[in-house]
Order: C-alpha cells, then structure tokens, then sequence
C-alpha cells in the first residue's frame, strides 16, 4: 500500500501534500469546471451511445420496449425510449424537478440512487410514496447538494433487470478537484431474456439452476493426484458435510445474462474516443441486477478518484471490483496510435463486456480472456482455519502485507473481539483499549475509523431451516480484494483495489465517536434460495430505530458465501477504512463472503429509508426499513 | 418388478399440471410457486420389463409445501402397481422437510391405504434421502428409504446412483408381501440435461425380493431377482 501511495504522489508532483490534499494539476482544473463535457463534435458523436438531458425539469416516461440483445426479441421496460436511461445531468445547488410518468400496466416508481434527498422524495414504494400507478406522473422535487456520478433506476417489482436504470451526473459547484479533458459514462449491466419472475423461480426451484461451473468428477480425480487421497478427503469434508459447494459464486450466471457496456452487448462494442495527451474520465456504474464486476483496462493504469460520487484520494490501481449499484471514477492518460480494451468480466468468470477505448476510430484494441474461476476457501464460510487443510485455500488471500490469518482466525476464535486491523497499525492509542475487559466480555467500541471491537454474536432467529450458516470467525473484508482477485498482485502483477485504499479526499464530515453499534447478519439458505438480515426477512422484520442526529456504527457480518453489496438510503455510509481523519462515504458496501465490514453512519435524515442488499434476487428478502425519528 | 397403470399415471399428470396454474400469486420474497418433476418415467429395453414412472410435485412457499408423489409400474394387466401419496412438507432444518399425509396404493388389487410420516432431504455428503413410514389398516406398518446420489461428469453429464429398500411389519399374503425387508433395488443412471428441466438417459436398475416376499413370489413362480437396462427421461418444470 505505501507503494502505491509514493507512486501517486510522485505522479502528481506534490509529495508531502498529496496524501490528505491532492489535486491533479490546479491549472487544468479551472479549465475543466468550464468544460464539463467535450465539446469536441469527434467526442460527441460517439458519445451519443447514451442520451443526455440537462437542465432542472426532466420529464421521463416509462414504457414497454421490444428489444434484442440476444438474437432473440423480448420484452423491456425502459425510460425515455432508451436502455440505459438518459443520462440526467444536474448542478450541485440546483432545484432539480422530476416528472415520471409510468405508462406500464403495473406499479413503478424511480429511486435516486445516492442522492441525499427528503425521504418522500427517494422513490421507494411502501416507504417513501405509494409508487407510481398505471397511466400517473409523479413528481420529484429535491434540491442537489451533493456532486459526482450517480444512478437511478426502479424499486417496484424486477423492473430494475430489464431495463430502468440510468447514470446521473452532478457538475460540483466549486470547481472539480479532479482534472480531466474528457469524460465518459461507463454503464455496466446485465440482461437476459429470460423474465425476472421467471429466473427468481427457477432459482426457488433449484438454486444452483444458472450455475454451470460446478465441481465435476475430473477435479475430484485432479485434486487426488496433487494432494492425496487423504488430504483431498479432509478438504472435501467440510463442504461436503455443510452440503455447499466451493463454486458457488453468482446465483445468476453468463449462462442467463448477456453483459452490456452502455447498452451495447460484447460483439455490438461500445467504442470511446481520446485524443493526445488527455485525461480521460470513466464513470463507472454497476447497474446490474445480480453480476459483480471486475473492471480493468490491460496496459492502462487507472487512477481511482472518486466511488460512489465522493471523491477519494487519488490510488492508483489496475484493476476493481464493482458491487451492484456501486460507483467509481478513474482518471486514465492513454497513449495516441493505441487502442485499450475496456473490460468488465463479471465475478465467476462467466462472462464479461468491453468497450474500446481508442484514439482512432479504425483502431481496436484486443480483449483479454477471462481470468480462472474463482473457488470459494474455508476463509470465505467465516470460520477458523486453524486445523483446516489449506490444500484448497487460495493462499493469496494470506497475503495482506503483514496479517497472518491464521493467527488472526485464531485470536477472533479466543478473544472475539479485537481489532486487528488497528492494532496492527500502531496507529492507535493502545492505552485506551482496555484488553482486559474485553477479554471478560464487557462492550467496548471500536474508535471512529477503525470499526469494530464488538464481539460477534448469532441472534436466536439465525438458528433454525432458513439459516444454512453463520460465521463464527469471520475475517475483516477490509483488505481483501474479494474471492478470485487475491492473488493477481503475486500471478499477474495487477494491483487490485482494496477499500482498505479508499481515504476521503475531504476530511472527515462528522468526527463524532460513535455512540452505538449495530451489529446486522446477513443471512441466508442458498439451497432453499432464502435470505434475510439478523434471520429475519423483511416482512416480519422490526424496523430498525435510529435517533435523529445520532452517529452509529453499523458492523455487517456476512453468515452467506455470497458477496452482498448493501444499501442504505438516504444517509452516507462512512465507510471505516482505518483513517479517521479521511473516512471515504459511500452508498453501497461489499460484504465479502464469511467477513465482516463496518461503517459509520450520521442519522441525519428524517424518515423512512431502504437499506438492502442490491442483488436484485436478494433484495426482497435481504431488505429492513430503517426510521430515523 | 412393478407396473403401470397408465390411466392413473395420466390422471395424475393432469393433476400436477392444473396445480401448476396456481404460480401467479405472489410478490414479496416468497411467492406461490410450483414444481412438477417426472423423476423418472423409463422402459426397459427388453420386450419383457416394465415400464415405470416416478413422478412428484409441489405447490407451496419455502418452508411449507403441499408435496404429491406417484410411482407406477406396468408390465401387463395382471402385474402392474400405482401409488400415490399427499403431503404436508414443513421445513424442519436448513436441509430437511417433514413430511406427514396419506398414501393410496391403487394397484395391485386390493387397494391400500396408509398414514405416512416422512422425512426428506439433503444429508451431509450430498445424499438426497427419502425416508417415510407408512402405517396401515389392520395393524399393517412399512417403511421406505430411499437414498441417491448425484455425480457430475461434466456440467451437463451426470451420474446418478439410487438405492431403494422396502420393509414391512407383517405379511400381506394376498400381495405377496411379506414381513422384514421386502426388497432393495438399486439403479445407475447416466443422463445428459439438454437443458435444466430435461434430460434423457440411460441406465441399469437392479431389484432383489427378500425374506418371505421371495417366498411368495418363489410360491408363485416369479422372479425374484431381475437386473434391466433402461431408457428414459428426466424432466421438470
């Protein structure tokens, strides 16, 4: 990590600063505030890929479409005629006014994803209006105070999958810290042809139904010739008497989704032009129903400045994991005379989608191959490995700079409760963390930026036929660049991102302790296709009180082996990256699988709020209305 | 060996596909779905072995399902069996449904009834277990356990062995049933799923009378013990 952070440092010229102040390059960045988009007609023309309104009133309509991504023709709905939605362009200050009409033969409803707004406002049917009936407009009104790239898309039914989804852009205010030349949306989703009802029945009925890369007879055979018998026994024995499988990453795979860029499938190609010497924006957003996205750019270095429209300071990375619904901004400087292939495979290695991002139109760059599969380890059910055999274990999740895992499972195993991240630091102040009552159990709150301390425990209603497992000993997410990423550093030399490298470009807005903690288990039964938070599902589940103005820490421990991007509406998640000075705010959080992640949270806005898992298929479920009062 | 009963085998598919109307209800996380599954529906190659069909069906939500299940055997009109049975299936663990309802054995003649009281599941180790016990009139009792196995070849190419065993409290002359372990049967099944929902295959099933089922059958110059090849199908929706 420090590596990285010198190498950015000298890439902006500005060594000691860099870390808490960093901008790149002051005098562009008064000539880009100007020109918020390329004015360049070359740039335009093949931007037109996605429409773009501005302005302060919008009128949008939701409609039925015939569309074919497959060769075959189906069903969407989409906005405005276009699949992705215009892209709606705001101004950080501004009065922003919404007109949606549904012209569907159902409920629909638009909710602003990110967007700090009044909570009747935030488009979520049941708790922030009744939704948009059949044939009615519904008008938003909400003043932008935030700036960035944002999303919208539907919250009633599956309308999200086919096809109601868009990016939102808000010009700052103040002029951008970040520097650019020109910019382009990168809209990652996933389609299929098949109707969402449809595919989240097929999942009931069989939940391995769209997963195609299961543990076959010849690994067996393969894994005997390299480990033994024995050994291959013993590592089979766990998951053979939990009944999971090692493979089981997407619940909904390649097999069902062609992936888009933009809306373009792979061989229709999206295609987005640079010329010398610029810097080239990305905005990327995972619009996707249920596909987490590995981005790269093979031969560019990508300068990660901004996730979930806040700015971070600038890390420079080759490659990042994108939940669904979260957002990041790089700063790429391509080369003139080449072309780089854009490239987003999805988390199992199923599928992918790539756009060309070139200085000629003529020029294409080549796509890469999909990395392996990744295989899940003992690591990623949340339980100790002390006494497991390793044979399986993808040992490049063991290298996080100094953290011995094992050790760590281990200590988690006796004490239940220590940060190991912050203490292996030395950035805390070790006096004020009495080991001895933690050790005897009493709560202690972990310190602001640095997460939790509290102890995990298993509520009563996560025992029972709805629950498959829960995490004893789960590992801190903070590092881990997530399954089937953690050895690219050591195999391939990408540096994959981590949100251990995520620090607020702005200092921290609330530096308040936190005067709570709550602990949320996300909970499921993969076979019988059930999911929930803390055992309950959303429908039988209590609100979850927070009182107005208070900080709270929410620590999520993932009891799945499922990677679940969660989301609150309608406050930041301050995301405790181990910086309590620059504590990065974000809307949507990976939960790794069998880990835990915690962030802090100003209950800021009265109401009701949506907090939710954002795989589309999980959300019904995996879903708690939160009251701040 | 068993046999069929073809009207029956229809009537019940006709059953199972008007249950399948029932799927529209729904929202929220738990919608009303329904799943036919024709198990089993093969013939054995030879002139001389039955054709037979193991069909079941569910409506209901996660934890709580209406389960049907049917088996027929058809080898002529003499020698042919056909059972139903209707369940309650209530989640009881993350892997396991109890199961309890009613069981009609149609053919052969006479008919039985039984009380049944069931569990079913995914046992440690990938085993999917099908264990019930049955509880008749005039103090008859039985019990039925089946267990099977699925390895994957490839994705779309699988191996399926299945064991069966039937045991029984007392004899059932007029049957040819007789009390202790009745009979095991045991298949392999190699079938290729062109899609999820189907999947033709071939296979090898062999069945073996016990105790004094073999005597009866012995008594009346059956076989009592019989290996087959077959061909069949594999299908759901």
């Amino acid at each position: 990590m420090s590596n990285t952070k010198n190498n950015l440092e000298s890439m902006s010229g500005l060594q000691d600063k860099g870390r808490r102040r960093f901008v790149l390059g002051a005098s562009a960045m008064l000539a880009l505030a100007a020109l918020p988009f390329p004015k360049n007609a070359f740039a335009k023309a093949i931007s037109e890929s996605l429409t773009q309104l501005s302005g302060k009133v919008f009128d949008l309509s939701i409609d039925y479409k015939t569309v074919n991504f497959t060769g075959k023709s189906a069903r969407a709905t989409v906005v405005n005629q276009v699949l992705p939605a215009p892209i709606l362009r705001w101004k950080e200050g501004e009065t922003v006014t919404l007109r949606v009409k549904n012209n569907l033969d159902e409920d629909s409803s638009i909710h602003w994803h990110g967007i700090i707004l009044p909570t009747e406002m935030d488009g979520v049917p049941g708790l922030s209006f009744d939704g948009i009936k059949p044939g009615e407009t519904f008008e938003y009104q909400f003043k932008v105070q935030q700036n960035g790239t944002y999303w919208y898309h539907s919250h009633s039914g599956f309308q999200e999958q086919t096809g109601v989804y868009g990016p939102i852009i808000i010009d700052p205010a103040e002029p951008d810290p970040v520097v650019y030349d020109r910019e382009y949306v990168v809209m990652l989703s996933d389609w299929s042809d098949t109707p969402p009802e449809k595919i989240y029945a097929n999942l009931k009925k069989q939940s391995t139904y769209y997963n195609y890369s299961e543990r076959t007879v010849s690994d067996l055979f393969t894994d005997i010739r390299k480990h033994g018998l024995i050994n291959t026994w013993k590592a089979r024995a766990m998951w053979n008497d939990m009944r999971m499988s090692d493979r089981d990453i997407s619940d909904v795979t390649g097999a069902a989704y062609t992936f888009l860029m933009n809306g373009k499938t792979p061989e229709q190609g999206w295609s987005a032009l640079f010329k010398q010497g610029e810097k080239v924006r990305l905005r990327f957003i995972n619009a996707a129903a249920m596909t987490i996205f590995d981005v790269r750019i093979p031969g560019l270095k990508m300068t990660v400045v901004a996730t979930d429209g806040q700015n971070v300071q600038p890390v420079e990375v080759d490659e990042f994991r994108m939940g669904v619904a979260e957002t990041y901004d790089v700063i790429v400087e391509p080369e003139e005379g080449n072309a780089y292939c854009i490239f987003a495979q999805n988390i199992d290695r199923t599928g992918f989608t790539t756009g060309n991002l070139t200085s000629a139109a003529h020029l294409v760059a080549a796509v890469p191959s999909m990395d392996p599969a990744p295989i899940l380890g003992h690591g990623d059910m949340g339980m100790s490995m002390e006494g497991m055999d390793h044979g399986d274990m993808d040992h490049g999740a063991m290298g996080h700079g100094s953290m011995d895992h094992g050790a760590v499972a281990q200590a988690e195993m006796d004490h239940g409760s220590m940060d190991h991240e912050a203490m292996s630091h030395g950035e805390v102040d070790h006096g004020s963390m009495d080991h001895g009552s933690m050790a005897m159990g009493a709560p202690v709150l972990g310190l602001a930026g640095f997460g939790s301390t509290a102890e995990i425990k298993h509520a009563d209603a996560e025992y029972g036929p709805h629950i498959d497992m829960r995490a004893d000993a789960p590992q801190n997410g903070l590092h881990d660049p997530g399954i089937g990423l953690r050895n690219h550093q050591a195999e391939y030399n990408r540096k994959v991102l981590t949100y251990a490298d995520l620090k607020g470009l702005h200092p921290t807005y609330d530096k308040r302790q936190p005067s709570r903690e709550i602990q949320l288990h996300l909970t499921g039964n993969m076979h019988r296709y059930m999911w929930s938070i803390n055992g309950v599902r959303f429908e039988d589940a209590e609100p979850l009180v927070l009182e107005y103005g208070e900080r709270v820490r929410f620590t999520l421990v993932n009891d799945t082996m499922m990677t679940h991007p969660m989301h609150l509406h309608g406050m930041w998640s301050d995301l405790e990256t181990g910086d309590p000075d620059f504590i990065p705010r974000k809307h949507t959080v990976i939960v790794q699988p069998g880990s835990t992640i915690s962030y802090l949270v100003t209950a800021d806005a009265i109401g009701k709020w949506a907090y939710h898992c954002h795989l589309l298929y999980h959300m019904p479920g995996m879903f708690l209305k939160i009251v701040v009062r | 060996m068993k046999n069929i009963n073809l009207k029956g085998f229809k009537l019940s598919l006709i059953a199972a596909l008007l249950m399948s109307g029932a799927t529209q209800a729904g929202g929220g996380d738990d919608p009303l779905l329904t799943k036919v599954m024709l198990d089993e529906v093969e013939r054995g190659l030879d002139s001389n072995d039955p054709t037979s069909f193991k069909l079941q069906a569910w409506v209901g939500k996660d934890l709580n399902k209406l389960w049907l299940k049917s088996r027929g055997d058809y080898q002529n009109s003499d020698d042919k069996e056909l059972e139903i049975q209707a369940l309650y299936s209530r989640a009881i663990a993350p892997y396991w449904d109890a199961q309890m309802g009613i069981r009609v054995d149609l053919e052969p003649s006479p008919s039985r009834n039984w009380a049944v009281l069931g569990i079913q599941g995914l046992a440690p180790y990938f085993f999917e277990i099908d264990a019930a016990l049955f509880i008749g009139e005039e103090g008859r009792t039985a019990m039925r356990v089946t267990a099977e196995y699925e390895m994957l070849l490839t994705q779309k190419l699988i191996l399926s062995p299945e064991v069966k065993m039937n045991l029984y409290g007392k004899n059932d002359a007029v049957l040819g049933i007789g009390s202790g372990l009745s009979d095991i049967s045991a298949g392999l099944r190699l079938r290729y799923e062109i899609k999820r929902e189907f999947a033709p295959y071939i296979g090898v099933e062999w069945a073996r009378k016990f105790g004094n089922t073999a005597e009866f059958a012995r008594n009346e110059g059956k076989k009592v013990e019989g290996t087959q090849v077959v061909i069949g199908l594999k299908a759901w929706f």
